[in-house]
């Protein structure tokens, strides 16, 4: 009796599965039936012939698996092929971005392009090369990030830990407002207050174009974002964490020094280095307040600079039939310098961390 | 070293809302006493706000008086960092700095007070996890990460780190709770232990540890909820647990209520 009542709930349990290699058979399917399609009514090429079968996998799949497996099993299968579908799409960009940066930056990746300016170099010189512009991008981003880590988390600091009522709240509503600034605006805003009315009281009454200049604004790009992602890391610090340091007679400012911090470090660092990789982008405010140069010059607070952004942008501009491959470099180099700079503060951060 | 808490009138809130009203109790030097009742009644309010931990939350204040041997812990003098450092505090759940170390949490509190020399550091900590119980699990792995200890490690961990810094009052706030009854039964052990040198008060849900481990019981009740947390009645744990004087009590411990 017990075995006659207990075989259907067991049985239940199972179902009729689709072999492993079905999907695969369906994908070959549709892809040679979309081939078929496409070529055959002579409408394109591989892309709509990748996007028909892409089409007719998901629909064939549906079909094939609802009438196998049933309706939930269908719906599961189709939604994960969706799901992985969207991430190869979302990957596509970026590969394609890499691939061409690598395969178009490759030419001129040489000495002469990182040992070298633009100086006197004319449309018929295959040479020049980067050195200044590779300068300036390390020069300013630097002393943006002096100027805004400090203070971005010292904001941070006041907003989560001692900020409290009206005035916290305009503080962090302007600090979202800031982070919809354009580039250009900063740029702007410190070609106006910075190099045209404070600089010449400095500068013989010459307004003072300088890497210093793109620095600010520069800093006024990067503050929102160091504030904001600084501010929900200590967040995610739990109270009890505080509270435990507060009970063992620890003060406000060193608990906030030596147990918020450092456990939210990770977080801080992933959001600085976010912010300095848009900055190192950029090349409006570079263009508006350093001016750029076709020399070297080391000294920020002096003279026109030039930034990476910026020689991309005057490179791919460039009537020379030789600019283009110094802007692809110059590009591949901006890129290859935050993805170092990232891995590196990465690595310095979970150095702080304990191996487990 | 273990000192005499005395509340007289402690009124505490939490912005308007009023959570516990005119609690008067004295606590001896050197003895256990068990804060018992109901969710909700204010046991752990009146807890936190004997090391000031209370007005740690925004818009959270006390009235009243309360002092450590006739010194008023709320004297506008008084500073905050003193009086959580002669009144230790074991919390719920256990919380290891989790960037620190075996070693550096049970330290924290020294070195965080300024203390640097190595060898009074590691005096104390081998001092301190001895005195928690937890030395001999833990003496071959002190520079490992405090975070990977099971759960009634880290509490001890815990409890550890607030002896260290040698308090005179230790405060816990149900501190078993998150534990399996072996490592319950470790820190109960502990608490027999540590009796000899600090004064202990503790706050559980668990009737029987109440009974097991206090020398007083005090039992807080509320009427309804939105209603402040009283005192109802305050007694050697033997006379509450076997005859107590109120009726609320006795429905309380028989499990006729709450």
């Amino acid at each position: 009796m017990t075995t006659t009542t207990l075989a259907p709930t067991a049985t239940a349990l199972r179902g009729r599965r689709l072999p492993k290699w079905a999907p695969i058979a369906i994908a070959a399917l549709a892809l040679a039936l979309a081939a078929a399609l496409v070529h055959g009514a002579g409408l394109g090429g591989w892309v709509l012939t990748l996007t028909v079968g892409a089409l007719l996998y998901l629909t064939g799949l549906y079909a094939v698996a609802t009438a196998v497996e049933g309706r939930r099993a269908a719906r599961n299968r189709t939604w994960s092929a969706l799901i992985h579908s969207a991430f190869v799409l979302a990957v596509l960009p970026l590969s394609s971005v890499i691939w061409t940066l690598v395969s178009k930056g490759a030419e001129r990746l040489d000495g002469t392009f990182f040992g070298t300016s633009m100086n006197n170099i004319g449309p018929r010189d295959a040479t020049g090369g980067a050195y200044h512009a590779i300068v300036g991008t390390l020069q300013q981003v630097g002393i943006a990030a002096l100027i805004s880590v400090p203070l971005g988390i010292l904001a941070a600091i006041y907003i989560v830990e001692y900020g409290r009522g009206r005035f916290a709240n305009t503080i962090r509503f302007f600090v979202d407002v800031m982070t919809g600034i354009p580039s250009i605006v900063a740029g702007l805003f410190v070609l106006a207050f910075w190099v045209l009315i404070v600089s010449p009281y400095v500068n013989d009454g010459r307004p003072g174009y300088s890497g210093f200049a793109a620095a600010l604004a520069l800093s006024v790009l990067m503050l929102p974002t160091v504030v904001r992602s600084t501010e929900e890391m200590l967040r995610l610090v739990p109270a009890p964490l505080r509270e435990g340091a507060y009970a063992l007679g620890v003060p406000k400012w060193k608990t906030i020094l030596r147990i918020v911090l450092p456990t939210a470090l990770p977080g801080i660092v992933t959001g600085v280095m976010l912010s300095i990789a848009r900055a190192a982008g950029e090349t409006a405010p570079v263009l508006l307040v350093a001016g750029g140069t076709a020399a070297i010059n080391f000294n920020p607070f002096e003279h026109n600079q030039s930034s990476l952004a910026l020689f991309v942008y005057s490179q791919a501009t460039d009537s020379s039939k030789y600019a283009p491959a110094r802007a692809w470099t110059a590009a591949l180099t901006l890129v290859a310098l935050v993805l170092v700079l990232t891995i590196a503060a990465k690595l310095l951060a979970r150095r702080n961390r304990l191996g487990r | 070293m273990a000192k005499r808490i005395e509340a007289v009138g402690v009124t505490a809130y939490y912005g308007s809302f009023k959570a516990i009203e005119d609690i008067n109790l004295a606590v001896e030097p050197k003895t256990v006493t068990a804060l018992i009742g109901p969710s909700g009644c204010g046991k752990s309010t009146f807890l936190r706000s004997i090391n000031r931990m209370h007005e740690v939350l925004p818009g959270a204040r006390v009235d009243g008086k309360l002092t450590i041997d006739d010194q008023d812990i709320y004297d506008p003098d008084v500073d905050v960092t003193a009086v959580r450092r002669t009144i230790g505090m074991v919390f719920q759940r256990p919380n290891p700095f989790p960037t620190m170390s075996i070693f550096d949490n049970v330290v924290a509190g020294l070195r965080l007070n300024g203390v640097k020399k190595k060898s009074i550091l590691a005096e104390a900590a081998e001092r301190a996890l001895r005195s928690a119980n937890l030395w001999d699990e833990v003496k071959d792995r002190l520079g490992k990460p405090g975070a990977g200890l099971s759960g009634g490690q880290q509490q001890r961990l815990c409890i550890a780190r607030t002896i260290a810094v040698e308090p005179q009052v230790v405060l816990m706030d149900e501190p078993c709770s998150a534990l399996d009854p072996i490592s319950t039964l470790a820190i109960e052990d502990l608490m027999f232990k540590l009796k000899d040198r600090y004064t202990i008060i503790i706050v559980t849900h668990n009737m029987q540890q109440a009974a097991r481990v206090s020398d007083r019981t005090a039992f807080f009740s509320i009427d309804r909820t939105g209603d402040p947390g009283r005192l109802i009645e305050y007694d050697a744990t033997q006379k509450i647990f076997s005859n107590p004087g109120v009726k609320k009590t006795e429905d309380y411990i028989t499990g006729r209520f709450g």
